[in-house]
């Protein structure tokens, strides 16, 4: 067992010399590095260590933090029935509009890829503009407005299939609904164009390879050659819809309110920013934080050793 | 005789007039498909018509029962209601849009010069570290902002930075989203042409700001436009306070809330923030999908 030690002590400090050596010689890179470096740790990895830091603390900005051990953690699970809501509803978004947006985005790229050139650039601008529209979504509150004015209601009432106007977006049994349609209509985002940009990089010679192998129709093509192919586009496809599933946040606010009826359409980010931006109990808010950061990355690391699987 | 004289006709080529360009397709699966998919982009094509459509009409029509899709006498009342509007606030449109205007050109130009530069290492040189750093970046895309705003906030307000431009435009510098793409671009370069350079004696910023950058455009083109979006898109809401220093969409949202009386104003705010980036998108469309190409995340 000693010997082993040595050996692996002594294998690591020469590892390590090694190591040192070449980044002496690489020092240029170094510097090249350097300028993303410090920004990147400072905005971006700075930020999520001192968050964790943080939500053992009490922290209301005026006073300095106060180490308060677990309990923020426990009175968000134990006694915060709103943030449990908003747990509820984030996953709910999450787990119905995460995986149809990603199938969404890969059907479409992959339907789209079979146009003709031109009409392919034109339906990508159509498919991929609700993502980029700024805050254009604001229009579906016009639609399901509560009155008789809102196109919705108007509709309904002519067909004779209500009689009275639904209040769409104050009623708590349809706001998340509504929301999930809204988020499904802006998910064709930058994983889209990824899968549009990996399909048209898909070697064609593989295709014709399939047809001399009897590959009979388009379904069986996407599952052995196109899938395989795209499997990297599929991996960070998965990262942009998780992402975005998880920081559900804008269209709730926007189209029910903030705070909404019941806090039906209540979600973790929102309850970061009602702790965080109007209640200044940034502990509580850190804490909301990094709970959040682990189901996001936990989901992904799921997520990609599941996909890692297609085609295979 | 004759029978065997008798030539044999020869059939004039014809095109067929449906081409199959692939042979394992069925006609009637592609006339379905293309059915599905020109619903679909009606559908979500639809909303944006709206938007337009909504903004170029009368207050009268607004608010008709029941509500009609497209406007009867479309006017641009609206916009220049909202341009009046503008003209009347405490701090002048000019000065909303140099805010936005500077914000989001130094913003991408800083990201753009930071990223590649970084991206151009991780892409080119084996130094060690590179390779972890990278993983870092790859997980920092799996969370969004939101997880890091209130400790970024606590930064910013030690450096001194809150209130002031630089509080929106440095940390957009370190997007990782920009130097994933541009690094994952890089790496389709031919490593012989840094070699060929390094032997006729150039330097590391020799070899990327004369070799690596010029052949790298489309790339650079993504950056811009993902920057630019998020930047002309920032409200900068929780970061600046002065009214002078607001950006152009958080005062056009001002106008949005303004209620009832302002629901024409409103319609008309929503088209002109929602134009610039998909403008800028069609304008650039085949750069970024080239440089989506290679976006893929390998493990």
């Amino acid at each position: 067992m000693k010997e082993y030690l040595q050996k692996y002590v002594a294998l690591r400090k020469h590892n390590a010399q090694v190591a040192w050596k070449k980044a002496k010689i690489a020092k240029n890179c170094y510097l090249f590095l350097a300028p993303y470096a410090i920004l990147f740790t400072m905005f971006f990895v700075f930020p999520v260590v001192a968050s964790i830091y943080y939500s053992f603390t009490y922290y209301n900005i005026l006073e300095p933090p106060r180490f308060i051990g677990l309990s923020n953690y426990i009175s968000l699970i134990l006694e915060d029935d709103i943030f449990l809501t908003g747990v509820k509803n984030t996953f709910m978004i999450a787990v119905i509009t995460g995986p149809l947006g990603y199938i969404m985005s890969f059907l479409f790229a992959w339907l789209i890829n079979e146009l003709p050139r031109w009409i392919r650039s034109v339906a990508v601008i159509v498919f991929y503009a609700p993502s980029i529209a700024g805050n254009c979504y604001v229009i579906f509150s016009v639609f399901f407005r509560g009155d008789a004015y809102g196109h919705m209601n108007a509709l309904l009432i002519n067909w004779g299939i209500i009689d009275a106007p639904i209040l769409w977006l104050i009623n708590p049994q349809w706001m998340l609904p509504i929301c999930m349609v809204v988020i499904l209509w802006m998910s064709l985002g930058t994983g889209f164009l990824s899968f549009v940009a990996g399909l048209q990089g898909v070697d064609k010679s593989q295709f014709e390879a399939g047809y001399m192998d009897g590959i009979k129709n388009r379904w069986q093509e996407l599952w052995y050659i196109t899938l395989p192919n795209m499997k990297p586009m599929l991996m960070f496809g998965a990262v942009m819809s998780i992402t975005q599933a998880f920081g559900v946040c804008d269209v709730t606010m926007a189209l029910c309110g903030y705070p909404s009826t019941d806090y039906a359409a209540r979600t973790i980010v929102t309850h970061l920013f009602d702790y965080g931006y109007s209640r200044f109990e940034m502990g509580y808010a850190c804490a909301i934080a990094t709970i959040l950061f682990l189901m996001m990355i936990l989901c992904n690391k799921a997520i990609q050793s599941l996909l890692r699987r297609v085609g295979t | 005789m004759s029978k065997k004289n008798k030539q044999v006709e020869e059939k004039p080529y014809r095109k067929p007039l449906i081409k199959r360009r692939k042979p394992n397709r069925s006609i009637a699966g592609d006339v379905f498909l293309f059915l599905f998919l020109l619903i679909v982009a009606f559908i979500m094509a639809f909303p944006i018509i709206f938007a337009v459509s909504n903004a170029l009409k009368p207050l009268d029509e607004l608010f008709r029962f029941p509500p009609r899709i497209f406007a009867q006498h479309p006017t641009t009342d609206n916009f220049s209601d909202l341009f009046v509007t503008m003209g009347k606030s405490w701090v002048t449109f000019s000065r909303y849009l140099f805010n936005t205007v500077f914000i989001t050109a130094v913003g991408t130009a800083g990201h753009l010069l930071v990223a590649s530069m970084g991206a151009f290492v991780l892409a080119k040189y084996e130094f060690p570290g590179g390779p972890t750093f990278f993983k870092i970046i790859t997980v920092a895309m799996m969370f969004t902002g939101y997880v890091t705003a209130i400790p970024n906030y606590l930064i910013l307000n030690k450096l001194g930075w809150i209130d002031t431009y630089w509080s929106i435009v440095i940390p957009a510098f370190a997007s990782p989203m920009g130097l994933f793409l541009m690094k994952q671009f890089m790496e389709g370069l031919p490593t012989s042409l840094i070699e060929a350079a390094k032997i006729d004696g150039a330097n590391e910023w020799r070899v990327f700001s004369g070799i690596v950058m010029p052949n790298v455009k489309p790339a650079w083109m993504t950056l811009i436009i993902f920057s630019v979006q998020g930047l002309w898109n920032n409200k900068a809401a929780t970061y600046i306070y002065s009214e002078e220093k607001k950006t152009l969409v958080y005062a056009l949202q001002q106008i949005q809330g303004g209620g009832i009386a302002r629901t024409g104003q409103a319609a008309a705010v929503l088209v002109v923030v929602m134009v610039v980036p998909i403008f800028i998108f069609i304008f650039s469309e085949s750069q970024i999908l080239e440089t989506m190409a290679s976006s893929g995340l390998k493990d």
